[in-house]
């Protein structure tokens, strides 16, 4: 979630309001039968439910304290306006959009707001233990039975957004709205400038996982939107933060040194940086800042403001925002690499020394509103980034939207560069009163395969597979209805990330989501057997470590049905592969290994990869 | 149903059921709520009344008022850009003022849309007439006659340098609102106040190329 206005005053489709979700069909080409997804029944707690190759195996509503019991599901939000589908429409005719001076409101007076002071935001995992970031704290459940999350503990520190990491016994939280209190008071803040006043990381030993305390706050002069996890391989007696700042500078009085002015009023403003805030882990009360790069600067002048300056690129085009910040920062420390999402680029970053990134490459794109998430593939050659057009809280998955807009964009990594492939996006339709945009996602380590699952807001969660990054491809998803027929309330999915063999969902309104692939024609029960068998100790989605698959029956399963999916193998002859690999003899294994590497050399892509691996694969397991 | 665990109206007692089925001795326990203290304090138990306690950071006056001040001083930025259309001949200066026209008529819509919400007057919408001089950044009437009867490159130049005035002047409001003791404390009230800098700072940049340009 992003620039909570940008969604209010970012373009729509007016007429699109009046199309029931059903009709929305009738606009979609389609010669197969129409997506299970349109139409859905609407409702908070009773909505319709699509769903293909994804189950849902448990649902726990926001616990306590973290729901306003008048307002369950939050607030609408306004409706959209005629000037929205003007520019919506790309409509440069100079035709004057009504004037909407003495329109009357359409939202009808219910103080007081609910707003997002109480939506679930982002997910981090730790050994059997989830955090549930929300605008109002975080949830810790235990998912040791994940078919049985259950609450452990409610911690209330409000602030927005409360997106959440963990390294060991540190709990690490982002803050950055005015309201934000050093002592996690709900009151708010009365002065303009206050020392009460927080906005920042937070950190929190978890120690006792009932009883988390805050053991240190480093303050930012934007806040903290979100935040990264960067481990130094050299130095794990350190952990770096990048933090993420997107909303205005605070005044110098109340944080010395910050500035929101423009850099040439200001060469030292709070713009065009991030925050490097470095952690000593024993010592977490000592973290402090110790760098605020600027990442986007002009290699040749030095001008802070070297990236994207913010607007169109031409008719017809998307309005980019400004670069001069970073929205997500996904790390790869295996490779030393950084894909930063940055508002008006997406960046690539040598982060060798996690104190001083340097930029390797920028790329624009005349589709992308706004660089919002990055997330790299397993060996690291390719990165999917996300457009949040219209700050997650619009429907941008319409049947009349650009099918471009407001989706993932994927390149590949080539000598360093960024190299673009293509895009995808939800390829059902939603309706009016549904928020929907690309959002954030993790990897489902198939080996074999590039797969991400993604939330898409109230457009539910989708599996793409983007192994051939040119053209990627949905293999599962999961939707629900909209949360009103009548008003757009925002939410929907923020999260839904894999962890040890199961899919964790954020919903902003309706909780917290435990959900299961399930097998199919796409994503065969040997593909989630081998998924299934990788345990990680701990996973927040924007520090990326390679999964490695140890040899298994498995895993040398799962390759033998991608051949067959992609035609490598005829189907016939699997069976006695697959013969081989269950019986173990090891001198047919063996024999089998030398063919079938032999067959790869002759072969490219994918599949010659799969088969490499598979050879080598049959020599190991008996 | 969608729901493995349903919502218990209110209470806890479905939750602590199927925490209570689990058997391991820490989630047999019942959740704690708890709210942490500053840095280096103690963690404490609240109810759950205290942690939805949204009294302190509801809207207040000051932020009503940015509202209905920011919809009289939107509505200038209109009258000006409906000046454009016959008295400009520069394709660059058209689309400028397009993205104006459309940006500050969605944010006049989500103003009005924020004050009816919260059962909030609506500005009179001659109101701005009657502000000149009162809020930053404002033409005077004589600017205005100058920018009406001025054409080509004359009216170009008025526009930019009027127009940049009037966004500095927004700018201006956002820092007195963010100066004012218990203001901006409402999430969304605080992120428009945010975007509304942003933007027009990015439109202020553009301006003052665009003038500088004209200048050759």
């Amino acid at each position: 979630m992003t620039r909570l206005v940008r969604f209010l005053a970012a373009p729509a489709v007016v007429a699109a309001l009046a199309v029931p979700a059903g009709a929305q069909t009738a606009t979609t080409p389609s010669t197969t039968t129409p997506d299970p997804r349109v139409g859905l029944k609407a409702g908070i707690r009773d909505p319709g439910v699509a769903a293909r190759g994804i189950a849902l195996l448990a649902n726990l509503p926001k616990p306590d304290g973290f729901f306003d019991p008048k307002y369950p599901a939050g607030e609408p939000n306004p409706q959209m306006t005629a000037a929205e589908k003007k520019e919506e429409d790309g409509d440069a005719s100079g035709a004057k959009p009504t004037p909407p001076a003495d329109a009357k409101p359409a939202t009808p007076a219910r103080p007081p707001w609910g707003g997002l002071n109480f939506a679930n935001s982002d997910l981090a995992f730790s050994g059997n233990h989830l955090f549930v970031g929300n605008f109002s704290g975080f949830n810790i459940y235990d998912i040791s039975d994940p078919t049985k999350p259950a609450l452990l503990t409610s911690v209330v520190c409000p602030g927005g957004q409360g997106d959440v990491s963990v390294h060991g016994s540190l709990l690490f939280m982002s803050v950055e709205q005015t309201r934000g209190r050093l002592d996690c008071g709900v009151a708010g803040v009365e002065d303009p400038v206050s020392k009460d006043r927080f906005r920042g990381v937070r950190i929190f030993d978890i120690t006792d996982i009932r009883t988390p305390k805050q053991v240190a706050a480093v303050q930012t002069c934007r806040g903290s939107h979100t935040h990264t996890l960067v481990t130094d391989p050299k130095d794990p007696a350190h952990i770096y933060v990048y933090g993420s700042g997107t909303s205005s500078a605070r005044s110098a009085e109340e944080l010395a040194g910050c500035s929101g002015k423009d850099p040439k009023e200001d060469p030292q403003t709070a713009l065009f940086s991030i925050d490097v805030i470095k952690v000593p882990v024993a010592r977490p009360q000592e973290a402090k800042i110790v760098a605020r790069p600027r990442i986007f600067a002009d290699e040749k002048t030095g001008n802070i403001a070297g990236l994207w300056a913010g607007g169109d690129h031409g008719p017809g085009t998307q309005k980019t925002s400004v670069t001069n910040q970073c929205h997500d920062i996904t790390v790869f420390p295996a490779v030393g690499l950084a894909a930063g999402a940055c508002s008006g680029n997406g960046i690539l970053l040598d982060i060798a020394d996690p104190a001083n990134p340097k930029r390797l490459d920028s790329v624009g794109d005349k589709n992308f509103a706004y660089w919002h998430s990055a997330t790299f593939n397993n060996d690291g050659t390719k990165v999917v980034f996300t457009d949040e057009w219209g700050g997650g809280m619009r429907p941008r998955c319409l049947a009349t939207d650009q099918p471009n807009w407001g989706a993932n964009a994927i390149f590949d990594i080539v000598d360093r560069t960024l190299q673009f492939k293509s895009y995808f996006k939800l390829p059902a339709p939603q309706t009016a009163t549904e928020n929907c945009v690309a959002h954030n996602g993790s990897l489902v380590p198939v080996p074999g395969r590039d797969l991400m699952v993604q939330a898409w807001y109230q457009g539910g969660i989708s599996v793409m597979d983007f192994t051939d990054s040119a053209n990627p491809k949905e293999v599962a998803f999961f939707d629900r209805g909209p949360l009103d027929a009548e008003k757009l309330i925002t939410g929907g999915y923020w999260s839904a990330y894999w962890y040890n063999g199961h899919i964790f969902g954020s919903e902003m309104s309706r909780g917290l989501d435990v959900l299961a692939l399930t097998p199919s024609a796409l994503l065969t029960q040997n593909e989630l057997n081998a998924a299934r068998a990788v345990t990680a100790t701990a996973f927040n989605v924007q520090h990326q470590d390679p999964v490695t698959f140890a040899p298994s029956r498995a895993v040398a399963l799962a390759y033998v049905d991608q051949l067959v999916r992609s035609g490598a193998v005829p189907a016939d002859r699997s069976e006695l592969l697959k013969g081989a690999i269950g019986a173990g003899d090891a001198a047919q294994l063996s024999m089998i290994a030398t063919r079938i590497g032999e067959r790869a050399a002759s072969l490219a892509g994918p599949d010659a990869a799969r088969m490499k691996a598979l050879s080598q694969l049959l020599t190991s397991i008996r | 149903m969608i729901s493995a665990v349903r919502r218990p109206v209110f209470g806890p007692a479905l939750v602590l059921a199927a925490v209570a089925s689990m058997g391991t001795t820490l989630a047999a326990q019942p959740p704690r709520l708890v709210q942490p203290g500053a840095p280096g304090q103690p963690t404490r138990d609240i109810t759950a009344a205290e942690a939805t306690d949204t009294s302190g950071v509801r809207h207040g006056a000051a932020d009503t008022r940015f509202m209905q001040g920011m919809i009289g001083h939107h509505a200038q930025a209109l009258e000006m850009v409906a000046l454009v259309g016959d008295r400009s001949a520069s394709a660059d200066l058209k689309k400028l003022a397009l993205r104006i026209d459309v940006s500050q008529r969605d944010e006049m819509q989500m103003m009005r849309e924020w004050l009816t919400a919260r059962g909030e007057a609506l500005p009179d919408p001659h109101a701005h007439h009657m502000a000149h001089g009162q809020m930053p950044g404002m033409l005077t009437a004589a600017q205005m006659a100058g920018l009406t009867a001025a054409r080509g490159a004359a009216f170009d130049r008025l526009f930019l340098e009027g127009m940049i005035q009037h966004h500095e002047g927004a700018l201006t409001m956002v820092t007195e609102l963010l100066a004012t003791p218990g203001a901006a404390q409402e999430p969304e009230l605080f992120d428009f106040a945010s975007d509304v800098e942003a933007d027009q700072a990015i439109e202020i940049a553009r301006m003052r190329a665009m003038l500088k340009e004209l200048g050759k």
